[in-house]
């Protein structure tokens, strides 16, 4: 039977181009007839509608395929239903008109099963071959390089031979060497789809190719272990990529994180305990913005962030100015008792978040544009870690701008550097000393609108990341930024390199050993400010 | 030598404190378990096993003042050699409960037969004896200190930096001992003991015994610290702390200075955290949470540190406040607890026991001299 049908079929694939009223009746006259026979029969009614290669007999095999297909038992005519409360709507399998409704009595489902279902796939995915869109026909022959029936060869082959699409054609070559390796074809043929296999398979053909090795002798088992090797060397290298590219995205957390921690540090000697605060008050912030939003606006929902950026920056801003001038100016020279009294400070900012939206995690939305993945070659980039990146690298450019081209800037680093002499010179110390802890923890509070988008917002949030960032400062060294960059790339990537050997927490464990034993061999981090002072 | 070492630590203060905390531990138990529980002075269970903790919690702002007070350390990582040494008790109290557990095995633990294991680890071996568990109560923390100050303090990491490492040395030891595949009960802990030198350790007389030890214990801790803080070597200390390049350039090697405080300090810790697992029943990783280390240090500064009574007094006095304000206005007890730091570091920056010494100083002050003479003697007019 098969025999017999296939090259009718690649006869009727030409017509299918230019489909002619012919064409559709006989199509429409094969789809009503699966309302007859037994369930037996309908894989040849299946393999007949398959036959005509025409496109438009899919809606009515992924309906049928569903169990959406029903026919009619006054007429015996097929249809696609939809429920339409007791009712069913009918629609024409054909043209997609709509073509009444009707009790459920009047009705009766063209019955399936499993069998028949994965029947059914591959008839569609040898159908929308032919289809005008593109991404259709890529996407069928991904369906058929999975399954790999031999089978849809022929078919296959119909199609690349009047295929334009370079993208789709290579697609289908894909395929069509997934088959020839199950097919008793001539060896040279195997090694042929065994090389475009290992030249552009990517990841999947790799158990094709596995097996291949395992399967056959001689030259093509030769080919197919090369391929495997070779594949093997690629996923590795992607692989790398791919850890690379978590360290980068941890790593731009942690710089966020940490960053502003570092600018505090750097100027005024001191650790703020309550830097991890700063932080989650910038993703509470994003919270509120976007409840506000949500009851009030909600087309400037994408715009969330955005809104909340400012607003972050400047309530951890005045957060911290406040704390500086507050608490942290009567403690000059005491960098120990800065600590605890910041310590202080942020057990309370944790305990008024708690006691406002209490204890559990609040929900914060991502914008359409977050949400999604991009793919490039091996490698796959989430948009929010993305943007995370990206958004790392733009606050720490803009801060970079700041501490070397503004008056600010020149000022900070002069105090950074000597405070005394900064004083003698006419600089106001003390202000510089609050704006720079309003700076560093408005950066903080924007670190916090990023971290709202991967972390859960909840009290706990600045605790999850105030050793990290104290591990990226200390790492990194003070006065530098670039030291903090460095710091946090590199142990962000360090951290996602041991994962896969130690598990999560074991790396985590070992990354702390690391810095620890690192600071004895450079007790003031990688890039430390050069000076003559004894005790700094 | 130690006859001049304990006669030196011997001053008045020191004797108060030595007999009022010996009293305590005779004491107290006898009102516990002596008189009928009607009686005005009996002692209820409850405020026993209480204050018995707080006992624990002294001995450990005790060890901190040793190192923070006394060396300018100031270690965010004493949590973690308290926990160590409540780990190695703890360790000695599962071994006690034998058969009893629920699983019913001879040796090894529930925790350990519930993960399938088929025999005890190495590092559990000789747990079952009290001895040995005793040994590794100072052994287990006074090796970490001497790991860690050996590396830290040779390399001259000093002030901040030493604080954060000391945090990252806890939150490392707090990470690794929540897996299970650690062998100390993962999340759960070390928890479910029966007996303690054979007695029942749910039983009173056991309870009241080991609120004695703890007191004993805090005495005898204070009599070392005394000891230490008189010597020449406690000069030594102080100087380190409050210059320290000054004493390196006259000859003292600073580090073996630190390195031996730090260790006493840790040891010290750890008889702290093996006389407060018995009393609270169980041990588990939340003990080297870095906010618990940071907590120790609070304690101190509350009670006043450099001085050896302040840190008992703070940590006593710190805790009977969290334990009221816990039960009464729960929500609240942060906000205290912030307040305190932020209020201790700007007003009371030598603590109850500095504040108390600087007003009863200037109280003898004005009653050597009369008013009208102070106000015009030249100290006022500059």
């Amino acid at each position: 039977m098969h025999r017999l049908i296939r090259p009718l079929t690649l006869l009727l694939l030409l017509f299918a181009v230019l489909p002619t009223a012919s064409a559709q009746t006989e199509l429409g006259g094969l789809i009503d007839a699966l309302s007859t026979g037994k369930l037996k029969q309908r894989s040849g009614q299946i393999e007949a509608i398959a036959a005509t290669g025409d496109a438009r007999a899919v809606p009515a095999l992924q309906a049928l395929r569903e169990g959406d297909l029903y026919f009619r038992k006054s007429d015996k005519k097929v249809f696609i239903t939809q429920k339409d409360g007791k009712d069913f709507r009918l629609i024409d399998p054909l043209s997609g008109e709509l073509a009444g409704t009707e009790t459920k009595k009047a009705l009766s489902k063209v019955k399936t099963n499993n069998r028949l279902r994965r029947q059914i796939d591959d008839v569609i995915g040898a159908l929308t071959l032919l289809s005008e869109d593109p991404q259709t026909r890529i996407a069928a022959a991904a369906t058929i390089f999975k399954t790999a029936d031999p089978a849809s060869l022929e078919t296959l082959e119909a199609a690349i031979a009047q295929e334009s699409d370079a993208e789709v054609l290579a697609a289908m070559q894909r395929a069509r060497a997934a088959i020839v390796l199950k097919t008793d074809a001539p060896d040279s043929d195997k090694i042929e789809a065994i090389e475009r296999l290992s030249s552009d398979g990517g990841r999947e053909a790799l158990p094709l190719l596995t097996a291949m090795a395992a399967r056959s002798e001689g030259a093509v088992a030769a080919a197919a272990q090369q391929a495997v090797a070779k594949a093997e060397r690629t996923a590795a290298l992607w692989d790398t990529g791919q850890t690379i590219w978590y360290g980068i995205s941890l790593g731009s957390v942690l710089l966020l994180a940490a960053i502003g921690l570092a600018v505090t540090f750097g100027v005024m000697g001191v650790i703020n305990m309550a830097h991890g605060e700063m932080v989650m008050l910038g993703a509470y912030t994003t919270f509120v913005v976007q409840e506000l939003i949500r009851a009030n606006m909600p087309g400037l929902f994408d715009y969330s962030l955005a809104i909340a950026l400012p607003l972050a920056f400047l309530v951890s801003g005045a957060c911290g100015f406040a704390l500086e001038r507050g608490v942290i100016r009567f403690l000059y020279g005491r960098p120990l008792e800065t600590l605890l009294a910041t310590w202080g400070v942020s057990l309370i900012l944790q305990q008024a978040i708690r006691t406002i939206f209490g204890p559990t995690n609040q929900e914060v939305g991502n914008p359409t544009w977050m949400s999604g993945a991009y793919e490039l070659g091996g490698l796959t980039f989430t948009a929010n870690r993305l943007w995370i990146v990206v958004f790392a690298m733009i606050v720490f450019s803009a801060l970079f701008v700041v501490l070397k081209k503004t008056a600010f800037g020149l000022q900070m680093r002069a105090v950074t550097q000597n405070r005394k002499m900064a004083s003698s010179m006419g600089i106001r110390t003390p202000w510089v000393d609050a704006l720079t802890f309003a700076l560093g923890s408005g950066i903080a509070g924007i670190a916090g609108v990023a971290l709202s988008q991967i972390a859960n917002v909840s009290p706990n949030l600045g605790q999850n990341y105030i050793i990290d960032s104290f591990m990226v400062v200390v790492f990194g060294g003070v006065g530098n930024l670039w030291g903090t960059l460095i710091g946090a790339m590199s142990l962000g990537i360090a951290n996602k390199f041991l994962e896969p050997y130690a598990g999560a927490v074991l790396a985590k464990i070992l990354i702390l050993i690391l810095i620890i034993l690192f600071i004895q061999k450079r007790p003031k981090g990688l890039f430390a400010l050069k000076g003559r002072a004894v005790e700094a | 030598m130690i006859s001049s070492f304990v006669f030196r630590a011997l001053d008045r203060r020191a004797r108060g404190v030595i007999a009022i905390l010996l009293a305590v531990a005779l004491l107290v138990p006898l009102a516990n378990l002596g008189l009928p529980s009607d009686h005005p002075l009996h002692v209820p269970n409850y405020t026993v096993g209480l204050v018995g903790k707080y006992l624990t919690y002294a001995l450990l702002a005790l060890a901190l003042d040793l190192v923070w007070g006394y060396c300018g350390i100031l270690s965010l990582g004493h949590g973690a050699f308290f926990a160590l040494g409540g780990y190695a008790m703890g360790m000695y109290l599962m071994r006690q409960i034998g058969s009893r557990g629920v699983y019913g095995d001879p040796v090894l633990p529930d925790f350990m037969v519930f993960l399938n294991w088929q025999e005890l680890p190495w590092f559990w071996l000789g747990f079952d004896q009290f001895w040995f568990a005793a040994i590794m109560i100072l052994a287990v923390p006074g090796l970490l200190a001497f790991a860690f100050g050996w590396f830290a303090f040779r390399s001259r990491v000093t002030g901040v930096y030493l604080s954060i490492i000391t945090q990252a040395m806890t939150y490392a030891l707090l990470l690794a001992f929540f897996r299970n595949e650690m062998g100390f009960g993962g999340n759960n802990g070390l928890t479910d003991f029966k007996d303690i030198l054979g007695a029942n350790i749910q039983a009173d007389t056991t309870r009241a015994a080991l609120f004695s030890a703890s007191a004993i214990a805090l005495a005898l801790a204070f009599l070392i610290c005394s000891g230490i803080v008189r010597s020449k070597f406690g000069m030594v200390l102080v100087a380190v702390r409050d210059a320290e390049s000054r004493s390196r350039f006259f000859g003292y090697r600073v580090e073996n200075v630190k390195l031996f405080v730090f260790v006493v300090s840790a040891m010290m810790a750890g008889v702290a955290g093996a006389l407060y697992v018995p009393q609270v029943g169980i041990i588990n990783p939340g003990e080297f949470a870095p906010a618990n280390s940071i907590e120790i240090v609070i304690w101190t500064a509350v009670g006043g540190r450099g001085t050896l009574v302040g840190p008992i007094i703070g940590a006593v006095l710190v805790n009977a406040g969290k334990s009221v304000f816990t039960a009464a206005f729960p929500e609240f007890w942060l906000f205290a607890l912030g307040a305190l730091f932020v209020a201790v570091t700007l007003f009371l920056p030598k603590g109850i026991v500095g504040a108390w010494s600087a007003a009863t100083a200037r109280l003898k002050r004005q009653k050597a001299k009369p008013p009208v003479d102070a106000a015009a003697s030249p100290e006022a007019a500059e």
